[in-house]
């Protein structure tokens, strides 16, 4: 059970500290702006329907995952540290789910 | 509150089990434990849409546009902090501060957009022209149809009608979820400019670099909470029939 | 050094007295304040139930008022959670932790400082609601919308809130503290299978409250906006459902159950194997076991909610998984009993306590099975049998197991060992009294007595069953004052324990009694399991458990004592109470709770002039 020690793997744009270079992070605060316009502007073509529920879903979970991997470090950081905040999360949502499901919450009105 | 333990050699220690330091530990434990405190207050959210009796209700007040206007500042910042973080390590202060004072500064300018939206929310008004198709208008407007009866068409109705957490259940438990998150970015907002002071201490340096690591978790943390909220509060919010 | 603005007393290097109290930063002395206060307060919570088991004595009885009977059983509930079993447990995580993992304090002093304060302030605002208006009345699980101002107009709820957050960031910052320190301060050498059950125990029920915590957080929160503003989380004519918030409650509930029976089972798991003079049988799968029992305890906290018409579906999925965590439970229940197989088994008291546990935990557990039938539960739900339940496994389990626990660890906090003969009397006494009072509570349930009423018609036929556990109550009593005396007597003469009266098997039995500040003079280095046990043994060449003399008592470094955690909590307190009754006198203990921070955050750890 390693969850502790570092990642030995070298990331391929990460300068010498194991930490990506500023350009990194610029082009993931492009991604995050795009991404952003994306949801807004999917959300006014109608024609969508409800599939936009999962079409926003999905982009939304890809800023979350940019934010936590390369802005909070944890791609880079120790596991453990991933297990404590994607622990965290996955309880959270997957109780949250159960208790909306028990509300009739994803029962078409 | 947070302190560098038992171990002597505090910063950076490397005389931990795992070599990992005791701060940054507790600062990961803690994220995770906030998931469930946001995790909670969002499920409060969704168990209670559409349960409301009386309006006004998410389409009668959001403004996209604008919401996506401050979550955008709010991304932003995130890059703006770590690239303080990237600035110090480089051994930059001077870079280190501008960035985080640009930091801080997006976040107040966050909660200046959470401050506008809060305070016309509680002035809402209900607008519109008695010759509007009835369909045209929301739930809430057609509350007050009966205000055309015996007006011609050309008639505008205009009422004040402001939301608050005491209004319905949607103002309750929105302003409740939203105001939980805006503390929390206070809260960074404070830290931060801290941390900018600090460093004209000498508190801050290219070795001394934990303090900055810690508060940038935190605030980048604040960030992908509002992502959550932006998709499933705003966008969700006002897409009919969900 | 920084120079703050405002004047900052002088850091309190070496107190001495009650100042050496107020400041301590030190684990083991943080473990003993728990421990007493707790216990004072588990004597509250007992006066509490004896009040209540007084007017049930007899039918008709009028001994106390409907009225205050509710607040008896709220405040017993409330108190017997929060303010005794749990901060029991922290107690002996406090003191114990540390020397397990042979360490020589947790990872951070002052936060730990911080959480006994900030304990102790939730219970003095708890505690005083008797005396200021009413305590609360609406159970300890507070169910909505009877918690409403409309149904509850007066202050007692709020003191139940607001003393619960307070108390909630005091156990928040403590398994924080203790995860942090179990997952980063371990001896070299000592691998998560190596470590001793309590300790994996406690680490298992720290990060169960770190994910429940927030849950019952928020919930109160969203109580407060609605008592104190006018919202609308919980208002039936708002629209809301009352039903979220006994979900909210008991997702936290359900893993607090755990939090507290998991500590007793780590505290079994040391004394069993100690005193059958044999490793713990199957230790991996009892570790595997309490972390599966964790796990599953987010799964199942609708079967508090069998009632409340979830419809078929769910309350089946409940009950299956419900079901389901009996298993894990039992696997632990075999490998104790593994343990004592062909044992040579010493029945010392806390040896007696721990057996005591285990047999009326079984009783518990197979009652608890009963009712996640939810046919079944339908017939039990709300009755004594549910009481009956709950105590077997928080009576007969956490607080036989902290019993023994206290037996068990006494000569190490205090070097000396407390009276087996008196200890024996303890025992059976509170063994019996204990089953007297609690057995008779599965009759009259399954008769239909309802739980939380405050009399009953003689016409009812409970009468018997009734005078029976009120005499057993206060048997339950006396033996608890039988307890009081041994502890009192043996702290004062007791036989001298030496180091390691027991033949210990773990790290704290390695060093003197009571410990010296710094635990260890030289870290041990830990090449098995059970190590201490292993070095006197079979005297593992390379083991150097103990003693050792690398470097002197004046080389080692041990974090300075600190006002600061005292003042946070003297903040919060008052500011609790201004939540109450003023919000500028809240405004103001926000802000001492606000510059003691910072204060705090800028004190290092030690003194730079005394390196
Ligand atoms: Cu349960």
């Amino acid at each position: 059970m390693n969850l502790i020690t570092k990642d030995p793997k070298a990331q391929s744009d990460t300068a010498h500290t194991g930490h990506p270079t500023p350009l990194t992070y610029f082009k993931i605060a492009l991604i995050l702006s795009i991404t952003t316009a994306i949801e807004v502007g999917v959300f006014y073509i109608e024609w969508l329907g409800h599939g936009i529920i999962p079409v926003l879903v999905i982009l939304s979970g890809l800023k979350f995952g940019l934010v936590a991997l390369f802005y909070m470090h944890l791609k880079y950081d120790s596991p453990l540290f991933s297990w404590f905040f994607f622990g965290g999360l996955a309880l959270a949502t997957s109780v949250f789910i159960a208790v909306l499901g028990l509300f009739k919450f994803f029962v078409a009105q | 509150m947070l302190e560098a333990g038992a171990d002597p050699h505090g910063e950076n220690s490397e005389h931990t089990t795992t070599g990992l330091n005791h701060r940054k530990l507790l600062m990961w434990a803690f994220l995770g434990s906030d998931c469930m405190f946001f995790g909670t207050l969002i499920g409060t959210y969704l168990v209670s849409k559409g349960r409301s009796l009386v309006g006004p209700y998410a389409v009668d007040v959001f403004d996209i546009p604008v919401t996506s206007v401050s979550t955008f500042v709010l991304l932003m910042s995130s890059m703006s902090m770590v690239l303080a973080y990237a600035a110090l390590t480089r051994g930059s202060l001077k870079g280190f501060r501008i960035w985080i004072a640009s930091t801080a500064i997006m976040g107040m300018t966050f909660l200046s957009f959470q401050v506008f939206e809060f305070y016309e929310f509680a002035n809402h008004e209900v607008h519109f022209k008695c010759s509007t198709p009835i369909s045209d208008l929301t739930e809430h407007e057609r509350t007050f149809i009966d205000k055309c009866a015996g007006q011609d068409a050309s008639h505008e109705v205009e009422e004040q009608h402001g939301l608050t957490p005491r209004t319905n259940l949607f103002g309750t438990t929105f302003f409740v979820l939203t105001g939980f998150h805006g503390a929390h970015v206070t809260l960074g907002v404070v830290w931060l400019l801290s941390l900018l002071f600090y460093s004209f201490r000498g508190g801050v340096t290219a070795k001394r670099n934990l303090d900055v690591d810690l508060a940038a978790l935190y605030w980048h943390f604040v960030d992908v909470v509002w992502i959550v909220i932006f998709t499933v509060v705003y966008l969700f919010g006002v897409f009919p029939g969900f | 050094m920084i120079s703050l603005t405002i004047p900052i007393p002088k850091r309190p290097t070496h107190p001495t007295g009650i100042w050496n109290w107020l400041t301590t930063i030190d684990h083991k002395r943080i473990g003993i304040l728990y421990g007493v206060t707790a216990f004072i307060l588990f004597l509250t919570g007992g006066i509490e139930a004896l009040y209540m088991r007084a007017q049930l004595a007899t039918p008709e009885a009028e001994i106390v008022s409907p009225e205050v009977f509710n607040q008896l059983f709220t405040m017993h509930g409330t108190t017997m959670i929060f303010l005794a079993i749990m901060p029991m447990g922290t107690a002996f995580f406090n003191y114990i932790i540390p020397l397990q993992i042979g360490a020589r304090d947790v990872a951070f002093p002052r936060l730990n400082a911080f959480s006994y304060w900030t304990f102790l302030a939730g219970a003095i605002m708890l505690k005083s609601s008797w005396f200021l208006g009413g305590a609360p009345n609406a159970g300890w699980f507070g169910y909505a919308p009877i918690t409403g101002v409309p149904y509850n107009p007066g202050h007692g709820i709020d003191f139940w809130i607001l003393s619960l957050q307070i108390l909630g960031i005091a156990s928040l910052a403590a398994a924080f503290n203790f995860v942090v320190t179990i997952i980063n301060m371990r001896a070299p050498g000592m691998s998560l299978m190596r470590m001793p059950l309590f300790t994996w125990m406690t680490f298992v029920t720290s990060l169960l409250l770190i994910l429940a915590f927030p849950v019952i957080t928020v919930a109160l929160i969203e109580l407060m906006f609605d008592r104190f503003y006018g919202a609308n989380f919980f208002v039936p004519a708002a629209g809301a459902s009352p039903l979220l918030w006994q979900h909210l409650f008991w997702i936290f509930g359900h893993p607090e159950v755990y939090i507290l029976i998991l500590p007793a089972m780590g505290i079994i798991s040391e004394i069993i194997p100690t005193f059958s003079k044999k490793p713990l049988f199957g230790y991996p799968v009892v570790v595997l076991s309490g972390v599966v029992i964790a796990f599953m305890g987010w799964m199942v906290w609708s079967h508090h909610m069998f009632t409340v018409g979830l419809g078929p579906v769910a309350n089946s999925v409940f009950a299956l998984t419900t079901m389901a965590i009996a298993v894990p439970t039992g696997v632990k229940i075999f490998s104790w009993m593994g343990t004592m197989w062909r044992g040579s088994i010493h029945f010392s008291t806390a040896m007696l306590f721990s057996v005591g546990f285990v047999a009326l935990f079984i009783i518990g557990g197979l009652s608890g099975v009963m009712h996640s039938s939810a046919a079944s539960d339908a017939q039990q739900q709300d009755t004594y049998f549910i009481v009956a339940h709950l105590h077997y496994v928080l009576f007969g389990g956490s607080i036989m197991a902290l019993l023994a626990a206290v037996y068990y660890w006494f000569p190490k906090i205090t070097g000396r060992l407390m009276s087996e003969s008196i200890g024996k009397i303890n025992f059976w006494l509170t063994f019996i009294a204990m089953n007297l009072t609690f057995f008779p509570m599965h009759f009259t349930g399954l008769d239909g007595m309802p739980r939380r009423i405050y009399t009953y018609g003689t016409e009812m036929g409970w009468d018997l069953w009734n005078a029976v556990a009120s005499m057993g109550a206060f048997l339950l009593a006396a033996s608890i004052l039988v307890f009081m005396h041994n502890v009192v007597r043996s702290y004062r003469k007791g036989e001298i324990s030496g180091s390691d009266p027991w033949d210990g098997r773990t790290l704290e039995w390695s060093i003197s009694s009571p410990p010296p500040e710094y635990n260890f003079a030289e870290i041990p280095v830990v090449e098995t399991r059970d190590p201490f046990w292993a070095q006197k043994r079979d005297s593992v060449a390379t083991a150097r458990v103990g003693g050792g003399s690398g470097e002197g008592e004046h080389d080692i470094h041990m974090p300075q004592p600190s006002y600061w955690p005292l003042v946070v909590s003297i903040g919060l307190l008052i500011g609790g109470y201004g939540l109450i009754y003023n919000v500028a006198v809240a405004v103001v203990g926000g802000a001492i709770a606000l510059i003691a921070v910072y204060a705090w955050s800028f004190e290092p750890v030690n003194e730079p002039e005394e390196h």
